[in-house]
């Protein structure tokens, strides 16, 4: 049987027909979409390179069936730059050399652009490092991507004093 | 992965009739059933989607002072609801220790509460599991299984539940509703899980088509806030399972105990409620010996099924220290590092 979805995929509509439940959010974004910055890891929700927002929360596509997602807004590591102009925390990454292999640093960006928006961390490192286990970085490049998420988050306050101000 | 049917009913009550059908299962987030699945561990031939029911995703206060926690709330926007944490800041504190802030975002409070064993030899389909294939065997009983049970467990299988969420909810006497095919009803969480015995592959009191459709905390549950802890060891500091947890919660009144609860996680195939350390824990003071005895009561029928020994006086050191922490007072915010023991805390003295 088929199923008909809708997805709000980095800001465009797009629909489907799927023809097997099976299909993960990450198989779909990689295979249908050909959107292959989200990465297939350990596939089994242990190593965070899928993950991606949805509906504003950060979550791992491949533990996710897209067609219990009807409906869902979801962002990916292609939609968070402006044109040219990247998002801050992927400034930050390579300001602070927040990878190595490269492999897992759009899931640790989507990660940390969720968290921040999670707003439970602040600029506490001890946090940060605990608000984002869900991504492990095999090259080690943990310090790292703890200093660039720090200096995005002091970018994110700044812009949000001078908003209030 | 092996193919379903793939159904997404519109009211509860469609639900249950589409999952009463042999071979059915509900798919909340899937964030434990689709690993499963994946590992052909699970080979469910219809998945009856709830996600999209209307109703279960609330937190509501009640009018005496309960609270009722639809099944589909998030982990994560559960344990960061500022009221929730700080009511029931043990429970907050367990939820925040567990998995990555992924897959709370995901995981939903219902399937939190049925979420499977990580025993290695259940996800195993070479070995041998009397869980996944009653009768063929346990191949954990002379495996590899320094993490798995040391209460409860019986010779067809020595898992675990591996929830942290679970545990302060049983100390604090939580109650599940479920809507069946034979209508509404609600058991005590502590009925909830089954022990193994000879059936260990019946894991629950649900029977085929019981949905969750919430829990709820009885007004009593709020007595705790002040001195409520809950403390999990695991091999490393995030993103771990239990080896051992312990959830403490006092209720103190004029510098003696008025009344205590206690929970141990990652012992046995349910979250374990230590009812003799609590009753010796009431109307005494907060000391380590009064402490150091109630360890001593959750632990006494307490046997290693493997090379596990450890666990038990771990458990014990757990209790202890989660006693003493929760007497020193909750945090005014959840520790950076969640259910932590070896996290700086003030004021507390170690056991």
């Amino acid at each position: 049987m088929n199923h008909s979805i809708s997805l709000t995929v980095n800001g465009a509509r797009r629909d489907f027909v799927l023809d097997d439940p099976r299909v993960t959010l990450l198989d779909l974004l990689r295979e249908r979409l050909h959107l292959t910055g989200t990465k297939k890891g350990c596939d089994r929700g242990q190593c965070g390179a899928c993950t991606i927002l949805v509906d504003g929360k950060r979550i791992n596509s491949c533990l996710a069936l897209a067609v219990s997602h009807d409906g869902a807004d979801i962002l990916t590591i292609e939609g968070v730059a402006r044109g040219d102009q990247l998002h801050p925390v992927q400034a930050a990454f390579i300001a602070h050399d927040g990878f190595q292999c490269g492999f897992c640093t759009p899931g640790q960006i989507m990660s940390a652009i969720g968290m921040m928006q999670e707003a439970q961390a602040g600029n506490d490192p001890e946090r940060i490092r605990e608000c984002m286990s869900g991504n492990l970085c095999r090259c080690g490049a943990y310090a790292g991507i703890v200093d660039a998420v720090l200096e995005a988050q002091a970018g994110a306050d700044e812009t949000n004093q001078r908003r209030s101000a | 992965m092996k193919q379903f049917d793939y159904v997404r009913p519109a009211t509860v009550a469609e639900a249950v009739a589409a999952a009463a059908q042999p071979g059915a299962t509900y798919l909340a987030a899937g964030t434990n059933l689709l690993d499963l699945m994946k590992g052909n561990v699970s080979r469910p031939d219809r998945l009856v989607d709830v996600t999209h029911l209307d109703g279960l995703d609330g937190i509501e206060h009640l009018a005496d002072g309960s609270l009722r926690i639809g099944a589909l709330v998030s982990n994560a926007d559960l344990a960061h609801d500022a009221e929730f944490a700080k009511t029931y800041p043990a429970v907050a504190e367990a939820l925040l220790s567990g998995a990555s802030a992924q897959l709370r975002n995901a995981a939903t409070v219902g399937g939190n509460l049925l979420q499977r064993t990580r025993c290695a030899y259940f996800y195993d389909t070479a070995s041998r599991c009397n869980k996944r294939e009653p009768g063929s065997g346990c191949d954990a009983r002379d495996g590899e299984n320094r993490t798995h049970a040391v209460l409860g467990w019986s010779e067809s299988c020595i898992a675990t539940h591996p929830s942290d969420f679970c545990v302060p909810l049983l100390a604090l006497d939580a109650i599940i509703e479920i809507e069946g095919p034979k209508g509404r009803r609600e058991i005590a969480l502590d009925e909830l899980h089954r022990l193994p015995g000879n059936t260990p592959e019946r894991e629950s009191a649900l029977e085929p088509g019981d949905l969750i459709v919430a829990v709820r905390l009885p007004p009593a549950a709020r007595g705790f806030a002040a001195h409520a802890r809950y403390l999990k060891v695991r091999e490393r500091t995030s993103y771990a399972f239990a080896i051992v947890s312990a959830a403490a919660a006092l209720r103190i009144e004029n510098g003696k105990i008025a009344e205590a609860r206690l929970a141990l996680g990652g012992v046995a195939a349910k979250p374990w409620r230590a009812r003799a350390a609590e009753d010796v824990l009431k109307g005494v003071a907060p000391t380590a010996d009064a402490f150091q005895e109630a360890a001593w009561r959750a632990l006494t029928d307490a046997k290693p099924s493997g090379d596990n020994a450890y666990k038990i006086e771990l458990a014990r050191r757990i209790v202890v220290r989660a006693l003493t922490l929760a007497a020193a007072g909750t945090p005014a915010r959840i520790p950076a590092l969640p259910a932590s023991p070896f996290a700086s805390t003030s004021g507390a003295i170690h056991a």
